[in-house]
Formats: structure tokens, C-alpha cells, sequence
């Protein structure tokens, strides 16, 4: 499943980083994070889905404090 | 600016008054040059403007993250501080917190430009009630079927029919084109164009979030979404770059100094101190933000994926932009991209035993349900209208034609390759343009010759897309080879294969894409219509006209809005000029930046050309970036 989610994050560095991080989690297939847009699009698997996305916010938060994710 | 930014100049102005405070009282001599009274009145501007800085480095240590900027400008400064150099300091911190608002605005404001040029979904549509009123109400609550009123001056809110009026509309936001289109009775209008002239009643076709208008902001806004592989680079870039720089500001640090300590009796220590090489380290560390290189590429693809929608070119990610630029060979579908696509009969030659009218009946009436543009021209000629009740058993056979039974007799229409798969003798033609062989019962009645005429910018898209770089161009058809040949001499293109089925559109193309150096792109236009496969076989699949095909929206890469075959060219002008700005932001970083480290090793760069290096640099890389979003030069 793929899902598009509003992500403000203030630096094009940082986004990277995250995009990084989260392409990292388990179940993950494919993460993209796109500062100019202010999107994550996060490809993860169906059934774990809400359960990824949890661990996507966390580990975002964990790189860049000054995110927010909007679900 | 917003609230953000706002504050963040005040703290800059207050920062930057307390820090020339201090340093005219130094002058004055009111204060020491060194000593602990002065260190604390540099603090002052400092802490004003770098506060932040050290709690965010402080709390990303803790969270893992060591390598990022504000922990890199918090150990620069503090060690600047350290080693007495205190209106260094401050100035650094100064420097950096100002680059940081200037990107921040700059970004804020492309990203602005972009939402307003996709400002164009109207908030409200006037729904006609059933007394005659009109109603202002959420586009979204207009149920398909319902007739809305558009008065001039207003943006169109949903697609639709025309039921009465006419009037001119205005499509420059949708297509960048800026002749108007005349609309009246019976035409249909899509969303997101602004009506000129007149009152306009429209029964609405589709629903709001299947309007063009929704369509387009969907495929906009989700663009970039597939990035560049400059973006990738400049990203792994990054991530070794960083701890590269920190690495050799400590050895820089750590080796001389130990060295010294040791007294060792080499050359280049002669005359240098630990804190020499403490505060080339430091230099070392402000130059290592990878910040510039990292901003300055997604924001110059964003404005060049900006910049082409404003011609009316959506591009649906960087990737496809940067493909752009490097495509060599460019394969055209005919029927609708090169030519107009709207055939017109231009002959009938019926056989001993039946009339022209009778072929052209039977011929119409057995295409009735074909939007084939073949099959348009057909029903358009003969003036009928469609009767279901006439025609039973239609087969559609690709690339051949239609069988079915018109008035209880099997009537087969298509090409001469149908007529030989019935092993029908047919007779060719004198006269350029499509064939249409008739038979009824297996009997030949007949053909219809139909034409088609090419754009009139194709020639000169072509010729245009040979002055922007473009190697080969190869036209695919399904049409006849001598309609082939005479196009393909008319538009000076390359390569034509004629006669072909849809499967064989894609054997082509593979052909094609097998034949070309690796680094070289194929890209292939078509207008959609049955075409998909090769659309996305492509590198860049380019379809043009695509307003209101949504196979075509999704399939292809690049979508064109108008069907204008020039915008191929404008578009690839538009790439070549994003991917400079590119080349150019990344090798101007890495030059200064690769510059001042070198210098800054062998103790001739101050922290001043540091933060210059790095700041500086940023600073003039978004301007440059900026630029992607200019296309008026593009739009004629």
C-alpha cells in the first residue's frame, strides 16, 4: 500500500536524513520524502501498515526533533 | 514572511546591533581586546542569536544524530570563543542564522509560486436550482448531470457541456496557451479555464475529484515525488561529506598539535602555535555543512517542474526532467500528435453494384461504435445517426478494422490488411490518404478515401527538436506506407514504419530502445489513444492533448496539455536549462568549497571566507535555482 502524507520539516538536509531512516524500518518497501513538497509517500506492507507508520513518525521524530507528520 | 521568520529577524537585527556595540567599545578601547569582561559582551549578541543552535545540537547528540549542522556551527563558534577570536564568533553565528532565514524565504517563496500558479480550482460553482435560480455552492456537492452557470470572469469549476451561451475562454493556466478558445452549444468545456465573454450554461459531466482541474493539481503536486539522480547523488553526497570534513578538522587539529608537542623539527610547524591549528580546524568545520549543495538541487528541479506546468507541460517527477535533457531520439505516434487526427472523407469509389451512398452507410453504420477518429470522420460524412437497432455482432479486430452485421449482412470496413485476411481482392488507390476497404457478404463494395492533415506547427516542432539536440525522429503509424511516406517528407523525419498494429508500436520501440547507447533516452509521444503500451515502455512517455484521457494521464511520464507538438521542444528547452542550473549550483558549491577547505588548511583562509564558503555559497546557489522557475522566454 501506498499512502501520501502532509510532512513539515524545515531543512532539505534533514528531510534526506529521515528519508534515509525510514527506508531503514522493517516491512518499509520503498520511502520518499520530499522537502520542496512538504510529502512523505511511504510504500510499506498492508498488513502492518498503521503499526509501520508508528515507527515511521518515531523514527523521523528521532533524526529530526523539528518534524511533524500529519496523519 | 511568516511569524517564524519575522522573529527569527528580529533576533538577527538585535544580534548584529550588540555585536558592532561591542566592538566599537573595543575600538574605543572603553574595552580590553581579550579578557574575561569582553568575552561575556560578545556573549550578549551570541546567545541572541545562537541559542537555539546549541540546544538543538545538544538534544540531537542525544538523540543519535551527531554530524548536523547545528552541532557543527555550535562547536565552530564555541571554539572560536575558545580560542579568543569572539567577534569571529558571533559573526559566524550571525552569518548562518542569516542564511538560514534567506533559504528558508526562498523556499517559502517558490513553493508559494508554485500554489499560486495552481490556483486555479474555484471554491464555488453556481448550480442552477429547479426554479431558474442559481445557487452558490462547494464544487464538490455538484452532482454529474446538474447544470451549472458560469458567468464571465469566472474560472469554469467542473467539466461539462455546453446546454446554452457562448463565449471565449481563456485556457493560459491550463495549456500556457494565450488564444483564447471559442466554445458555444454542444461543445464540451473542461475545468480551470476562465470565461471571457460570455454567460455560459453547463450540464456537468463528471464529478468534481474526476475533474481535469483535480486531475491536474493531483499530478502536480504529487510530482517530484521520483527524484533525479543528481538528487540522489547530492544526498549520499551529503551523508559522507559531513563526517569526511570532521575527520580532517580533528587530524588537522590533533596531528600539529601533537607533533608540536612532541617537537618534532618539521617544516610546516615553524611559527604556528596548537591554537593556529585549533582555528584552522574550526574553519574546517563550518565548511563542512553540506546544506547548500543539499537545498540547491530538488529546488532548482521544483522550479523546473514549476516553470513547465506554467507552459503547460506536467512533469511527473525530476527524474523525467532530467531524462529530458539526455533524449536523443524521439518516436511519434502519427494520427494525432503529428497530424490533426480529424480525417475528413475525401472520396468514395464504390464498386459495380452499389452506390457511394451505400458504401458510406454501411461502412458508418458498422464503425457506429468506434471512437476510432477513422471511424468519427465516417459517421460524420455519411450525416446518419447512429441506430443500434441496424447493427448486431460488431468485431473489432486491432489494426484491421470492424466486422459486423448491418442490416442482416456481414459487413467488414478496414485496411487492406483485413481485406486479405478475408481474401477479398481490393483495389488500390490513386488518391493519397487512408484507405477504407467495404466488403458486404465477402463481396467487395467499394473504399473511402480519408485524409488527415499535419499540425501546422509539426514541421517546425520537428525541426526544432533537431536544434535542441535531438538525434533521430521516427514515426510510427498504422496507416498506409505511401500516407506514411508523404508525411514523413512533409515534417522531415527520419524514420517512418508504416502499417502497423499496436503490438508492433511496441516491437518497434523496443527495437529502438535496444539500438541506443546506454546514456542516451528514447522518449515516445502519442496522444493516448491505444498507445499506452508504448507510453510506458519508453524512458519518457509524452502524451499530448491528454486533457480528458485518463489512460493517458496516467501511463504517460510527461503530459502535454494543449496538442501542440512544439511543446515537446519548449519542454526539453526547459529541462536542459534546469539540469545547468543544476550542474552549475553542484560544481560552484563543490569548487568553493573544496577551495576554502585547502586554503583553510594551510592557515590562509579566515573564518569569514568560511562562512562565506558556506552560507555565501547557499546564498547565491537558491538565486540561481530560482531561475528554473523563469519561463517567459519559453512561452510564445
Amino acid at each position: 500500500m501506498k499512502k501520501r502524507y502532509k510532512f513539515v520539516v524545515d531543512c532539505a538536509n534533514c528531510a534526506a536524513k529521515v528519508e534515509a531512516a525510514v527506508k531503514k524500518i522493517d516491512g518499509v518497501n520503498d520511502a520518499a520524502v520530499n522537502f520542496m513538497a512538504q510529502k512523505l509517500v511511504l510504500d510499506a506492507d498492508d498488513a502492518r501498515f498503521d503499526e509501520i507508520l508508528k515507527e515511521v513518525e518515531a523514527a523521523a521524530k528521532k533524526v529530526e526533533p523539528d518534524c511533524e507528520l500529519y496523519l | 514572511m511568516s511569524k517564524k521568520q519575522k522573529k527569527m529577524l528580529r533576533r538577527i537585527v538585535i544580534s548584529a546591533v550588540l555585536l558592532v556595540l561591542v566592538k566599537v567599545l573595543c575600538g574605543l578601547e572603553v574595552l580590553p581586546e581579550h579578557g574575561l569582561l569582553t568575552a561575556l559582551c560578545y556573549l550578549a549578541p551570541y546567545a541572541v542569536i545562537g541559542w537555539d543552535v546549541l540546544y538543538k545540537a545538544v538534544r540531537n547528540i542525544v538523540h543519535g544524530q551527531v554530524f548536523d549542522e547545528n552541532f557543527l556551527m555550535a562547536l565552530a563558534t564555541v571554539g572560536a570563543f575558545a580560542t579568543a577570536e569572539y567577534a569571529e564568533a558571533v559573526f559566524v553565528m550571525l552569518f548562518y542564522q542569516v542564511g538560514e532565514l534567506f533559504q528558508d524565504y526562498a523556499v517559502g517563496k517558490s513553493r508559494q509560486s508554485i500554489a499560486a500558479l495552481m490556483d486555479i480550482r474555484p471554491d464555488t460553482a453556481n448550480l442552477e436550482t429547479a426554479d431558474g435560480e442559481t445557487e452558490e455552492v462547494d464544487p464538490e456537492e455538484v452532482p454529474v448531470g446538474a447544470v451549472i452557470v458560469v458567468k464571465p470572469g469566472e474560472r469554469v469549476p467542473l467539466d461539462g457541456t455546453v446546454l446554452t451561451g457562448g463565449s471565449s475562454l481563456d485556457t493560459a493556466a491550463l495549456t500556457g496557451e494565450s488564444v483564447p478558445r471559442d466554445v458555444g452549444v454542444g461543445d464540451d468545456v473542461i475545468s480551470g479555464c476562465v470565461n471571457q465573454t460570455g454567460v455560459l450554461r453547463i450540464r456537468v459531466n463528471r464529478p468534481c475529484e474526476e475533474s481535469t482541474v483535480s486531475k491536474i493539481l493531483d499530478l502536480v503536486e504529487n510530482a517530484s515525488e521520483k527524484k533525479s539522480t543528481s538528487e540522489n547523488f547530492i544526498t549520499r553526497f551529503a551523508r559522507y561529506y559531513t563526517p569526511c570534513v570532521v575527520v580532517a578538522a580533528a587530524a588537522l587539529f590533533l596531528v600539529p598539535t601533537v607533533l608540536l608537542a612532541l617537537e618534532a623539527p618539521l617544516g610546516f610547524l615553524n611559527g604556528t602555535v596548537w591554537t593556529d591549528w585549533l582555528h584552522r580546524a574550526l574553519i574546517f568545520l563550518v565548511i563542512s555543512c553540506p546544506c547548500a549543495l543539499v537545498i540547491s538541487v530538488p529546488l532548482s528541479f521544483f522550479g523546473g517542474i514549476g516553470g513547465a506546468s506554467k507552459c503547460g507541460i506536467l512533469v511527473k517527477g525530476s527524474n523525467y526532467l532530467e531524462a529530458l535533457a539526455k533524449t536523443e531520439t524521439v518516436i511519434f505516434d502519427k494520427t494525432g500528435t503529428l497530424t490533426k487526427g480529424t480525417f475528413t472523407v475525401t472520396a468514395v469509389h464504390p464498386e459495380e453494384g452499389f452506390t457511394q451512398e451505400q458504401v458510406l452507410e454501411s461502412a458508418a453504420l458498422a464503425e457506429q461504435y468506434s471512437d476510432h477518429p477513422i471511424s468519427v470522420s465516417l459517421r460524420k460524412a455519411c450525416g446518419l445517426k447512429p441506430d443500434a437497432a441496424r447493427v448486431a455482432d460488431v468485431e473489432e479486430i486491432a489494426g484491421h478494422g470492424v466486422c459486423a452485421k448491418v442490416d442482416d449482412r456481414t459487413v467488414c470496413v478496414g485496411n487492406s490488411r483485413l481485406m486479405e485476411r478475408q481474401n477479398v481482392n481490393w483495389l488500390p488507390c490513386e488518391l493519397p490518404g487512408t484507405i477504407v476497404h467495404v466488403t458486404v457478404d465477402g463481396f467487395y463494395a467499394g473504399h473511402i478515401v480519408i485524409s488527415d492533415l499535419p499540425k501546422e506547427d509539426a514541421r517546425d516542432a520537428i525541426a526544432d527538436l533537431k536544434a535542441s539536440g535531438v538525434k533521430k525522429t521516427v514515426m510510427l503509424t498504422g496507416d498506409a506506407e505511401a500516407v506514411a511516406k508523404t508525411v514523413a517528407a512533409e515534417l522531415g523525419v527520419d524514420e517512418y514504419h508504416a502499417e502497423l498494429l499496436p503490438a508492433d508500436k511496441v516491437e518497434w520501440a523496443e527495437r529502438i530502445l535496444s539500438a541506443r547507447r546506454p546514456e542516451a533516452k528514447v522518449a515516445f509521444v502519442g496522444d493516448g489513444i491505444n498507445d499506452a503500451p508504448v507510453l510506458s515502455r519508453a524512458d519518457i512517455g509524452i502524451a499530448m492533448g491528454a486533457l480528458g484521457s485518463d489512460a493517458a494521464i496516467e501511463a504517460a511520464d510527461i503530459v502535454l496539455m494543449d496538442d501542440k507538438p512544439s511543446k515537446i521542444a519548449t519542454a526539453m528547452r526547459i529541462s536542459r536549462k534546469t539540469l545547468r542550473i543544476v550542474k552549475q549550483n553542484i560544481w560552484f558549491a563543490l569548487g568553493v568549497k573544496g577551495a576554502v577547505l585547502v586554503l583553510g588548511a594551510f592557515g590562509m583562509a579566515t573564518m569569514w571566507e568560511a562562512v562565506f564558503a558556506d552560507v555565501g555559497v547557499a546564498f547565491i546557489a537558491i538565486l540561481n535555482a530560482m531561475r528554473c522557475l523563469r519561463v517567459e522566454e519559453f512561452r510564445k
